[in-house]
């Protein structure tokens, strides 16, 4: 039993050091584009593109925590990139632009916005869970758009990008694309020793076996309410970000059709690895760039593929990168 | 005289026009194996079912050393030293064997709204979780999936992660359903080495098993319980016999 108690850890840093590989060389990527855009000459495109790749990569994250780690297949999960844009959105047209102050709004409205609807929400299962979050996301999208003094239909246009202590540091792409990277990566380092924590611990349980859970003594609710609400908040934070890209804040954003792409960046880039998420957000992206480039009716193209990526690589673009590791 | 362990009084249950529990006592002493055995769908499952708070009780009581656990839910009696197995196994197929029990061993173990460190490897939930593996002797399978162990090494796995939630009342839903010869054994003697250690409740159908082990037994008929009897004097009761036993003449 001592030799067991000893080859665990060993086993666990080795397996550790594999994990590692994917999301290094994702996060050096990102880190190394700005400078290869420098080079391509369209600068300005490359880091606004990659930039809309990172921020739509932190909200697939945080749909990743609790629909591949809890099963919580939510379908209101645009709700809260509209929280956190209408936040900055509102907020910088009341002459308060300072993100220090917009970020915590954002982030206090999605974990109430998460608490209250997660509360109910989390009493149904299946179907009825996927329908119930669509119908708070719907509620709030239609609340939104009737909000005549914020633009309503058309949207709000930020006066300029938030300022940060008073200072315009997101004021050049270049720094958005930085603070975006910032973002992305601490809230991925977070995510990470969250799923591996004993909170997570107990998430994943209750996602394989709920019954299981509650007879070595959990009640799975509570904790798949606190990371209903700790998903929300990180999506929150993508649409501060995304409010400050666009410069531009609209009901657009948090439409059903926007929830279902998150969960096919989610699907596509592989359910339950963290950096899965970012990398599905990223070829999703990419390949609407490339599409739309191609032809008006993209959707009919990405349609498809979508199906084919359900049909035969279960387990997304990750699991198309591990299964050719192992081989 | 102290408190049974157990004390069920007038516990009855329907399910619509099917009565399945009907006016059933039973008390289980402290350091007691109590076999509860009975024809198929006698309503056996059904009684570890109420006991251990999955199904509501229709009318009765449940008392666990004295308190009244009758309108607990599942986790709350586990939290009070009420733990069970399940007759269809019931694991966490993509978890380690190691920790499916740690994580029993984690839910007595201080708040689990801890959102840093590795779980995985805190020596203060692995320690006591080997222990609980070894003692029901799966501590050569601690780190295989346990969705890849055999059947009886999932019987086993179930039997470690009641074990490691620190039980005053083991519930067993038939521990041998579905293993074969070796296996069976293998699990008679774990349940050999609990014995006296722990309070048991045990549903059981290999007959064998039951009277080897049992320090009394119950026989539950058509949701009702006709004898509680050293196994002895159950295998000399005529009711018994004619109910349940009959041809098999043990």
């Amino acid at each position: 039993m001592s030799d067991l108690a000893e080859a665990q850890p060993v086993l666990s840093t080795g397996a550790r050091r594999r994990d590692l590989v994917i999301p290094g060389l994702l996060f050096a990527a990102f880190a190394a584009a700005p400078f290869l855009a420098a080079a391509s000459g369209a600068e300005g495109y490359v880091l606004s593109l990659v930039t809309r790749v990172m921020i739509y990569g932190l909200a697939a994250l945080s749909l990743d925590l609790i629909l591949g780690y809890g099963a919580l297949v939510s379908f209101g999960h645009a709700a809260f990139l509209g929280i956190g844009a209408y936040a900055v959105g509102i907020l910088a047209s009341h002459g308060i632009r300072d993100a220090l102050v917009q970020v915590p709004v954002a982030l206090v409205a999605s974990a109430l916005f998460a608490l209250v609807t997660g509360a109910i929400s989390l009493r149904t299962k299946g179907v009825y869970f996927i329908m119930i979050t669509l119908a708070f996301s719907q509620m709030l999208l239609f609340f939104i758009r009737s909000l005549a003094a914020y633009g309503g239909d058309d949207g709000l246009t930020l006066p300029a990008r938030s300022l940060v202590a008073g200072q315009p540091l997101l004021q050049s792409d270049g720094r958005l694309y930085w603070a975006s990277l910032a973002c992305l990566a601490g809230t991925y380092l977070l995510c990470r020793s969250i799923v591996a924590s004993r909170f997570g611990r107990v998430l994943r349980g209750a996602k394989e076996n709920p019954t299981r859970m509650e007879a070595v003594g959990f009640h799975p609710f509570p904790y798949q309410l606190v990371a209903y609400v700790i998903s929300g908040m990180i999506a929150g934070l993508a649409g501060c970000l995304i409010a400050n890209q666009t410069e531009f804040v609209t009901p657009a954003f948090m439409t059903w059709q926007r929830s279902g792409e998150l969960i096919f960046m989610v699907i596509l880039g592989g359910l339950a690895s963290l950096h899965g998420a970012v990398i599905g957000a990223a070829a999703f992206l990419l390949l609407e760039e490339q599409l739309q480039g191609l032809t008006e009716q993209w959707r009919m193209i990405l349609g498809p593929l979508l199906i084919l990526v359900v049909l035969f690589a279960r387990g997304g673009i990750m699991g198309l990168l591990q299964r050719g590791r192992h081989v | 005289m102290s408190e049974p362990m157990l004390d069920i009084q007038h516990l009855r249950k329907a399910f619509g026009a099917l009565t399945v529990t009907e006016d059933v006592s039973l008390s289980v002493e402290t350091g007691e194996l109590h076999a509860v055995i009975g024809p198929n769908g006698a309503g056996k499952t059904t009684l570890i079912h109420q006991i251990s708070g999955l199904l509501w009780p229709g009318s009765g009581r449940i008392l666990l050393e004295g308190e009244d656990v009758t309108h607990l839910p599942m986790h709350q009696r586990v939290c009070r030293g009420l733990a069970r197995t399940f007759q269809i196994t019931s694991i966490l197929p993509g978890f380690s064997a190691l920790e499916n029990v740690a994580l029993a061993v984690q839910a007595r173990s201080g708040s689990s709204f801890r959102f840093f460190g590795d779980a995985s490897a805190e020596p203060a939930l692995n320690q006591p979780a080997s222990e609980a593996l070894a003692l029901a002797g799966l501590a050569a399978r601690a780190q295989v999936p346990a969705g890849l162990l055999s059947h009886g090494e999932k019987r086993q796995l179930e039997l470690a992660v009641a074990l490691a939630t620190e039980p005053k009342l083991l519930l067993l839903d038939e521990p041998l359903a579905g293993t074969g010869h070796d296996e069976s054994l293998r699990v008679v003697a774990s349940l050999q080495r609990l014995k006296g250690r722990y309070t048991i409740v045990l549903i059981e159908h290999d007959m064998e098993a039951v009277f080897s082990l049992a320090d009394r037994v119950s026989v539950l008929v058509y949701g009702r319980l006709i004898a509680t009897d050293t196994p002895g004097g159950i295998r000399a009761n005529e009711e018994v016999r004619a109910a349940y036993l009959g041809e098999e003449a043990v």
